[in-house]
């Protein structure tokens, strides 16, 4: 049977992506951010995930005004990296995992969170930046990926408790897949960043210092957080943190904290890292 | 009945609702489409050409065309659409946040390697609006 075996959660600043791919990891100001990042590569070298459920939303790239679906799977072969505008990043083609993506689809569905089938779609920094951070530069992507899009563009995005419940739900969609999987589940995004209008370049430490040990700790509380919460606190892109409870959702109630990285700022935003281990099954 | 606006008091800040969206319609669309190299290519050979292909306001041509992103945003602008049109011009999340705010791109880079924006949550002022 598939098994989860550990949660991941990061930032996704577009910049980290282009200072990578333009060879900038090692100027002062970016080394910071990287630096973090490298026990993250180091483990997942050892735990060699075979599928990452990766939760992100989408930057207007895939979805533009037409469609805005709140919660949407990726079931198709393979995802290219979309042109952002400034040209699509140099980074490998992700491949999916149909087969997973369908039973979870069916089963999420069946449990009642109405999914968006997507079966072809490009994907955007929000995806790609946290595989760059969590493997590096390698000519192919060492694992294949179901991306999962959430709404966080147009308000309102759904609420942590939606997204912790859905993270529930995941988990007994995935962990009664029957092939032997490793799969891991990612939440990315955030943390406290505001990129508009005049109050941005909010950050918030102590909102994040918070967040991470609820996330840990006691995250049936935390999911219960309204959004306008994030919003004034955390900065109107601080929104993107829910995503993180779909994860945590994902996952025991007693979690092990193996790694946890903190850094203001990257760009705009502050960058938030944590990596949790599911306790063994076996 | 109106949409309930909880979020409508914060100092700063236009959260991107069904209104906004309607109402910022075609302005994000023409921002959308310059995900595609040749349509940018069109776009920076005559702007005002190009702006003129879509239905948007005079006022949203205006804005586009001065780059004030903050008036965009109060025209229905979100951020995340605007973005493709300052990547077309080359430049960073950072440049446009910087503009927003009106500090310099410098002052504004260490701003945020001191901590980020230092009064906080408190009310902004000062600050320029559109």
């Amino acid at each position: 049977m598939a098994n989860i075996t550990a949660g991941v959660a990061s930032s996704h600043v577009p910049a980290i992506g282009a200072a990578l791919d333009l060879g900038k990891t090692q100027e002062p100001y970016w080394a910071k951010v990287f630096a973090g990042y490298e026990f993250s590569k180091r483990w997942i070298a050892q735990q060699k995930p075979d599928v990452v459920f990766l939760v992100f939303n989408d930057h207007a790239t895939a979805f533009s005004l037409d469609f805005i679906p709140t919660f949407a799977i990726g079931c198709a072969e393979s995802f290219a990296p979309a042109d952002e505008g400034w040209g699509a990043r140099p980074v490998p083609v992700v491949q999916g995992h149909p087969e997973l993506a369908a039973h979870i689809a069916q089963s999420l569905i069946q449990s009642e969170f109405d999914l968006t089938i997507v079966n072809k779609m490009d994907v955007d920094h929000g995806l790609t930046v946290p595989m760059s951070l969590m493997f590096g530069q390698p000519q192919a992507w060492p694992c294949k990926v179901i991306p999962f899009a959430v709404n966080v563009v147009q308000y309102p995005p759904p609420s942590g408790k939606r997204c912790y419940q859905l993270g529930k739900a995941l988990r007994e969609a995935i962990t009664s897949f029957d092939q032997d999987l490793n799969v891991q589940v990612w939440g990315t995004g955030g943390m406290s960043h505001q990129i508009q209008g005049p109050r941005a370049g909010l950050i918030n430490k102590e909102f994040d210092t918070n967040f991470l040990n609820q996330l840990v700790n006691d995250p049936e509380t935390l999911s219960l957080k309204p959004h306008i919460d994030y919003v004034r606190e955390a900065g109107a892109e601080g929104i993107e943190l829910v995503m993180w409870l779909i994860m945590r959702g994902a996952l025991e109630k007693q979690v092990k904290e193996v790694h946890r990285f903190y850094h203001i700022p990257a760009s705009n935003t502050a960058v938030g890292h944590i990596i949790l281990e599911n306790p063994e099954t076996n | 009945m109106p949409l309930e606006k909880p979020y409508a008091n914060i100092p700063g800040t236009t959260v991107f609702d069904a209104d906004q969206s309607r109402k910022g319609y075609h302005l994000n669309m023409f921002a959308f489409s310059l995900m595609k190299a040749p349509n940018r290519e069109r776009f920076k050979a005559n702007e005002r050409a190009y702006l003129d292909e879509w239905p948007m306001t005079e006022e949203q041509k205006q804005a586009v065309l001065a780059r004030n992103f903050n008036r965009m945003i109060e025209l229905g602008g979100n951020i995340y659409f605007l973005a493709k049109i300052f990547a077309t011009d080359g430049k960073s999340f950072q440049y446009a946040a910087a503009l927003m705010t009106g500090m310099s791109q410098e002052d504004y880079l260490q701003m945020m390697i001191n901590g980020g924006r230092p009064e906080g949550l408190k009310k902004l002022s000062g600050a320029q609006h559109g």
